[in-house]
């Protein structure tokens, strides 16, 4: 069943050509739902390890293209490989393979609201099979030192402001050591001083661990400061991929526009 | 006229794609229950949310239908003198309809509503999304312990109803309403067979199905925000509940000729 993906088309590696070993591969991906086209013909590609960030104007797909890297949604064409498997047409029991090497942060944190701050970070643990219960108290005290909520164990995620409900789920995504991470917007609703640990928390996943990232935010600063390549979802296509520094340099009104906030072309 | 034929037949349709869903989920809930590790304590929280907790529902329930039936069969069957029957025709008729029937009913309204409501927040808030993509499967980690809870807790829920409103019964006639109570006794057991009691919990375990299912699958189907969810609890309780009733007149048939009621 392993085969390697086909090249990737433009224009995903017209900035960047080296030939990379790639973790995440999306070819023509389209999505429609009910009658709304919300993705048509995503290409893109993450080497592995590492951290690709996805821009793009809100309500232009960029959730929904993340929940297609992991099966919780299915497209209507296109192909999706992770470490060289097609992942498509894959049963839930053999996506859930996939899952335990991809971990992905929601944009509304999706805590289990029955379940305390704890539980929610032990949950992928126990699931795992762990089962010494002093190991999963102190992976979890780890982890919450991470995301800094040291003390929070016993809250109820209905009691959790939203950033912090953002981070508990983060630390529930990362708490597993998946060696792929997907993050929808982590530092959305953060203030600086906590988005920039988070950020730091990316990068040094990125180069202790290995980890690959994919970032869907908002947040340029952040982008600028974790992303090894930058891509902008637009219209559902990707309609620029490359680096910080090419992002910065490029003279598209459209790239322009994003970049400096402007409401319309130009004016 | 062809409009209306349309009508019907996109009815139909959807009833058998209905039936056909709560087929696939059954089927890939008793392929997890073979397959795959079941885990223990959601599955014995279950039991104490469904069985534990309809306690008091049950009880009144069967207490009260035991008692009121007793008393109108007396009111009939004393203008004929055999006010001694009543004994056997009210555990008859609870064993083998009123228990399980009732029960099932309560059931539906306590457990039921609250199975769909539940899957339904959770699926309108992305936490079975993400149960998903922390690779478990949500028919293992949700629809299994509530569909083996049921399927434990239903057939005592529905002894304990059949007993309390035998027990009921006897009360209200013996106590109140004057009746011979060796006669009484005598009457019941003599009547009373190993097969109606069989009946109840054959019964008692198809609702069980029915309920869970229905209530899953429409927790798992859930959409759109407050509103979904109210939806879909409302349909859980409705469509369990005629399911119940139209299930209990086909198995009463069926079972008749495997269980023939009366005495032989
Ligand atoms: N389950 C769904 N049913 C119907 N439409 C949906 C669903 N999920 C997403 N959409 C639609 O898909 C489009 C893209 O949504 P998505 O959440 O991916 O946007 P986004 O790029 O993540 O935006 P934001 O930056 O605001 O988070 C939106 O128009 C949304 O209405
Ligand atoms: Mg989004």
């Amino acid at each position: 069943m392993i085969e390697a993906p086909p090249p990737a088309v433009a224009p995903v590696q017209k900035t960047s050509a080296t030939r990379r070993k790639l973790m995440i591969a999306v070819r023509g991906l389209t999505k429609a739902i009910e009658a709304q086209k919300i993705l048509r013909g995503v290409d893109l590609d993450v080497a592995t390890g590492e951290t690709l960030v996805i821009i793009g104007r809100s309500g232009g797909g960029k959730s929904v293209l993340l929940k297609h890297l992991v099966g919780l949604m299915q497209p209507d064409d296109g192909e999706i490989w992770i470490e060289g498997e097609n992942i498509l047409g894959l049963s839930e029991r053999k996506l859930a393979d996939i899952r335990r090497k991809v971990g992905i942060l929601f944009q509304s944190g999706a805590l289990f609201d029955s379940m305390t701050v704890e539980e929610n970070i032990a949950f992928p643990l126990h699931e795992a099979g762990e089962r010494d219960t002093e190991a999963i108290r102190k992976r979890v005290d780890e982890m919450l030192e991470v995301v800094e909520l040291e003390g929070q164990h016993d809250k109820m995620p209905v009691n959790l402001s939203g950033g912090m409900k953002k981070r508990v789920g983060l630390a529930r995504s990362i708490v597993r050591r998946p060696s792929v991470v997907l993050y929808d917007e982590p530092t959305a609703g953060l203030d600086p001083v906590v988005s920039d640990s988070i950020n730091r928390l990316i990068r040094r996943l990125q180069e202790r661990f290995h980890v690959t990232s994919v970032v869907v935010t908002h947040d340029m600063k952040s982008a600028f400061h974790i992303a090894d390549h930058i891509a902008y979802l637009h219209e559902g296509q990707i309609y620029f991929y490359g680096t910080s520094v090419e992002l910065q340099q490029s003279t598209d009104p459209l790239l322009q526009d994003f970049l400096l906030g402007r409401s319309e072309c130009g004016v | 006229m062809t409009r209306f034929f349309t009508a019907i037949g996109a009815a139909v349709i959807s009833l058998l794609t209905y039936v056909g869903e709560l087929v696939v989920l059954g089927v890939a809930t008793f392929g997890s229950i073979f397959t795959q590790k079941l885990r223990w304590r959601l599955f014995l929280d279950q039991i104490v949310e469904i069985g534990l907790r309809s306690q008091l529902v049950v009880v009144i329930t069967g207490a009260f239908t035991g008692a009121v039936f007793a008393a109108q069969t007396f009111f009939q069957f004393n203008k004929l003198g055999m006010g001694s029957a009543v004994g056997a025709v009210v555990s008859v008729s609870i064993c083998r309809e009123l228990g399980p029937v009732l029960t099932a009913l309560m059931v539906t309204g306590r457990v039921g509503a609250s199975m769909s409501a539940e899957i339904g927040t959770m699926k309108v808030t992305e936490q079975i999304d993400a149960l998903r993509a922390l690779a478990v499967h949500p028919i293992d980690y949700l629809v299994v312990p509530r569909a083996l809870g049921m399927m434990v807790s239903m057939p005592l829920l529905v002894a304990e109803c059949i007993g309390v409103g035998i027990a009921a019964g006897y009360a209200v006639a013996i106590g109140l309403l004057e009746v011979n109570g060796t006669y009484y006794m005598a009457n019941m057991v003599r009547w009373t067979q190993m097969r109606d009691i069989v009946m109840a919990l054959s019964k008692a375990f198809c609702f069980a199905l029915l309920i869970v299912f229905i209530s899953c699958h429409k927790g798992l189907t859930t959409r759109e925000g407050a509103v979904g969810v109210g939806r879909a609890t409302t349909q859980a309780v409705v469509d369990s509940s005629l399911a119940v009733l139209i299930f209990n007149f086909f198995m009463t048939m069926g079972l008749n000729i495997v269980f023939p009621a009366g005495y032989q």
